[in-house]
C-alpha cells in the first residue's frame, strides 16, 4: 500500500483535495467526517492518511508515509539534508507563504541584512547581549543568517503571536511567515529588502527511503501519469 | 571506529606522549553551561553542538571541544606557565554529511605561556606534527593576526576597521564590506535615500522594542561619517586580496610579505612573528621550506583563533576531515578571563582518524 499523507484539517486539507480534483483524481476521507483516514479514488493501492502538515516532513523521511502534501518550508525546517531525504513531485500553487525578516518601522536606519548586522553589533554593546529575533524557523533562519554573514544576533522561540513579541519587549526583531504583511503593519514592524529566507508554498513531496514494493512504484507511476507530473 | 577499543588505546598512547612532553593531564565535564559558548559564538553553537536543559542549571552543552573548559580552569588556577594533555570524547551535531562522526575522541595539547610566543608556536605544532609521526599528512598553516594587522593598517576609518575586523571569520560579507567601502559596490538605494532625507523619522511607525530612537540615530550619524569618509584606495584593496591569495610555502611567502609589507607598514610587526615562528619551527626539526602558508586558512572555522593557524589533513583524502587542527587563541583567554587575558595556543588530534589514515 503507498501511504499518502494530507493535511487533517483547514484550508490546507480542503486545497488539497480541491487540487487533486481538479485533476480528475478524488480524495475523500472515509467513514464519519471526524476519521483521520480516507481513500484514494480510481489509482489502487494508494491510502489516505490524514495528519498535521507539522508532521508531515518527519514521516516522509522516516519512511511512514510515502507521499505527502506539506508546506515547502515545514519540509525545509524540520528536515537537514531536506533534499536527500524527500524529493518535491509538485508545487501545488496555494498555502503561499514568505518566511520573511522584520523589524520595527522606527528603525529607519535598517532596511537591509547588512543593516541588520551592523544595528546588532552596536545593540550588543548598547546593551550587554546579542539582538534577539523571534521565530519557529529556527533551522531555516539561522543557515540564512549564516550564509548571510550576519553576527551578533540570537534566536528566540516563538510558536505563535510572534508579531507582538517586539511590542512585548522579548525580542527586537521577528522571522515568521506572512502571507500579506497586515499582521506585521498593524504590530509597527516593515520586511527587510533582502530578508526573504523562503517563498513557501503546499507542495507534493515523496519520502527517499529505499525499499519501496514494486506495487508502491507502480502506484506512484500510475498517479503521476494522471497528474502529468514527473 | 570513532569509539573502538583501538581508538581509545591510541587516545592513551598520544595523551602519554603529550604528559611525557610535561604536560599536565587535565579532565573536564561533558556537560558545560551553555551560556560561556553561546556567548562567545551566538547562534552557531546550536547547530554544531547538541544543547540540553537541566531544569534547575538551564541550558547545558554536551562538550564541543575542551579548549574552552580548559582556559577557565587555567584562568581560575593561575598557574603560568603550564602546559595541558587531555583525552576526551566531543560531540558535534552533523546537519549535512550523516557519515560524519559525530561523537569522537580529541586528544589536545595546550600551551598557556607568554614568554616566546614564537617557540610556544612552534612547540605546538612540532608536538602535534611529531605524535602523527610517519604519517601520510600534509600539514596547512596560516595566520589570522596577519589579516588582523592589514585591516588595522588601511587609511580608513575605526568605524570601517572594526566592522572589518568583526567579519574576518565571514568570508562573504568582509568581501562586501571590503568592496563597498572601497566604492566597489554602490551603497543600497535605500541608504542613499535615508541619508538624503532631511527628517528620517516623518514616517518612522510607532517606537516599539528595546532599540531607542537614540541608537537609531546614533546609527544614522555613523552612516552619515560613512559616506563621507572617502573610499578605501585601489591599491589597499589589492594588497588585502594579495594576502588573501597568499598560497605557497612559508619561505615564498615570507619574501612576498616582505615586498608587501614595503606598501602596508602596518603588517611589519606580524611578519616579524611569522619570521620568528618559522625560525623556531626550524629549530624544532620542521621542514620549513616545504611548508604550506594559505593567507585565507582558518576563516571558516569558529572564531576563537587570532594568529597561527595550522590543520593536518591525509594526503590524497579530501573527504576525510583535519587529523589534527590548532592555533593561537589569546583572545579567548581575555573574553573567559574578564580582562586577564594570557597567551595561549594548543592543538588537537582525533585518533580514530590517526588509525584510519596508518591502515590505508
Amino acid at each position: 500500500m503507498l501511504k499518502f499523507g494530507v493535511p487533517s484539517k483547514g484550508r490546507l486539507m480542503e486545497k488539497t483535495f480541491d487540487w487533486f480534483g481538479a485533476r480528475g483524481i478524488t480524495l475523500r476521507k472515509s467513514g464519519s467526517e471526524r476519521e483521520y483516514a480516507g481513500a484514494v479514488d480510481g489509482i489502487d493501492g494508494v491510502e489516505l492518511v490524514l495528519l498535521s502538515a507539522g508532521e508531515i516532513p518527519r514521516e516522509l523521511a522516516a519512511g511512514n508515509i510515502h507521499l505527502g502534501v506539506t508546506g515547502s518550508d515545514l519540509v525545509r525546517e524540520k528536515l537537514a539534508n531536506w533534499n536527500s531525504r524527500v524529493a518535491e513531485l509538485a508545487p501545488m500553487g496555494f498555502g503561499g507563504a514568505d518566511l520573511i525578516i522584520a523589524v520595527p518601522q522606527a528603525w529607519v536606519d535598517v532596511d537591509t541584512l547588512d543593516d541588520l548586522d551592523a544595528a546588532a553589533a552596536a545593540f550588543r554593546k548598547t546593551h550587554g547581549f546579542r539582538l534577539r529575533i523571534a521565530t519557529k524557523y529556527h533551522r531555516l533562519v539561522r543557515e540564512f543568517l549564516r550564509e548571510n554573514g550576519v553576527a551578533d544576533y540570537q534566536l528566540v522561540d516563538s510558536q505563535g503571536a510572534t508579531e507582538g513579541t517586539v511590542k512585548n519587549e522579548t525580542a527586537e526583531a521577528i522571522a515568521d511567515i506572512t502571507s500579506t504583511g497586515e499582521t506585521l503593519r498593524a504590530n509597527g514592524l516593515k520586511i527587510l529588502s533582502d530578508g526573504m529566507i523562503h517563498a513557501s508554498q503546499a507542495t507534493l513531496f515523496r519520502g527517499r527511503r529505499e525499499g519501496w514494493t514494486n506495487a508502491q512504484r507502480s502506484s506512484l507511476k500510475t498517479l503521476q501519469e494522471r497528474l502529468r507530473i514527473s | 571506529m570513532p569509539n573502538s577499543p583501538e581508538t581509545r588505546t591510541e587516545a592513551r598512547r598520544l595523551r602519554d606522549l603529550f604528559a611525557a612532553m610535561g604536560a599536565q593531564v587535565v579532565k573536564a565535564d561533558v556537560l558545560q553551561s551553555a551560556d560561556t559558548l553561546l556567548d562567545l559564538y551566538g547562534e552557531d553553537i546550536r547547530a554544531r553542538a547538541y544543547l540540553t536543559s537541566d531544569p534547575l542549571r538551564g541550558e547545558m552543552v554536551l562538550r564541543p571541544d575542551f579548549t574552552v573548559p580548559v582556559v577557565q580552569m587555567h584562568m581560575e588556577s593561575q598557574a603560568d606557565p603550564a602546559r595541558y594533555t587531555y583525552s576526551g570524547k566531543v560531540f558535534r551535531k552533523q546537519e549535512t554529511d550523516e557519515s560524519r562522526a559525530n561523537e569522537y575522541v580529541q586528544v589536545g595539547f595546550e600551551v598557556f605561556d607568554g614568554r616566546d610566543p614564537a617557540r610556544a608556536d612552534a612547540e605546538v605544532f612540532a608536538s602535534i606534527a611529531d605524535a602523527l609521526g610517519s604519517l601520510p599528512v600534509q600539514a596547512a598553516t596560516g595566520d589570522i593576526g596577519l589579516l588582523k594587522a592589514a585591516v588595522e593598517g588601511l587609511q580608513t576609518t575605526d568605524a570601517r576597521k572594526s566592522a572589518l575586523v568583526r567579519h574576518i571569520w565571514r568570508p562573504r560579507r568582509f568581501r562586501n564590506l571590503l568592496n563597498r567601502y572601497a566604492g566597489k559596490l554602490p551603497p543600497p538605494a535605500t541608504r542613499v535615500a535615508l541619508l538624503g532625507n532631511p527628517d528620517p523619522f516623518a514616517d518612522a511607525g510607532p517606537e516599539i522594542g528595546l532599540r531607542s530612537r537614540a541608537e537609531v540615530e546614533a546609527r544614522i550619524d555613523a552612516l552619515r561619517a560613512d559616506a563621507a569618509a572617502p573610499h578605501i584606495s585601489g591599491e589597499e584593496l589589492g594588497l588585502i586580496d594579495a594576502i588573501l591569495r597568499l598560497h605557497e610555502t612559508t619561505p615564498n611567502v615570507l619574501v612576498e610579505l616582505g615586498d608587501i609589507a614595503v606598501d602596508m607598514p602596518s603588517i611589519q610587526a606580524a611578519v616579524d612573528r611569522m619570521s620568528a615562528r618559522t625560525d623556531a619551527l626550524a629549530a624544532r626539526g620542521v621542514d620549513v621550506n616545504g611548508l604550506s602558508f594559505e593567507g585565507s586558512y582558518g576563516r571558516t572555522s569558529l572564531e576563537y583563533y587570532d594568529g597561527f593557524v595550522f590543520g593536518f589533513t591525509a594526503v590524497d583524502r579530501p573527504d576525510m576531515p583535519p587529523i589534527a587542527t590548532g592555533g593561537r587563541y589569546d583572545a579567548l583567554t581575555a573574553q573567559l578571563g574578564r580582562g586577564r587575558a594570557v597567551p595561549a595556543v594548543g592543538g588537537v588530534i582525533r585518533p580514530d582518524l590517526v588509525l584510519e589514515v596508518a591502515q590505508c
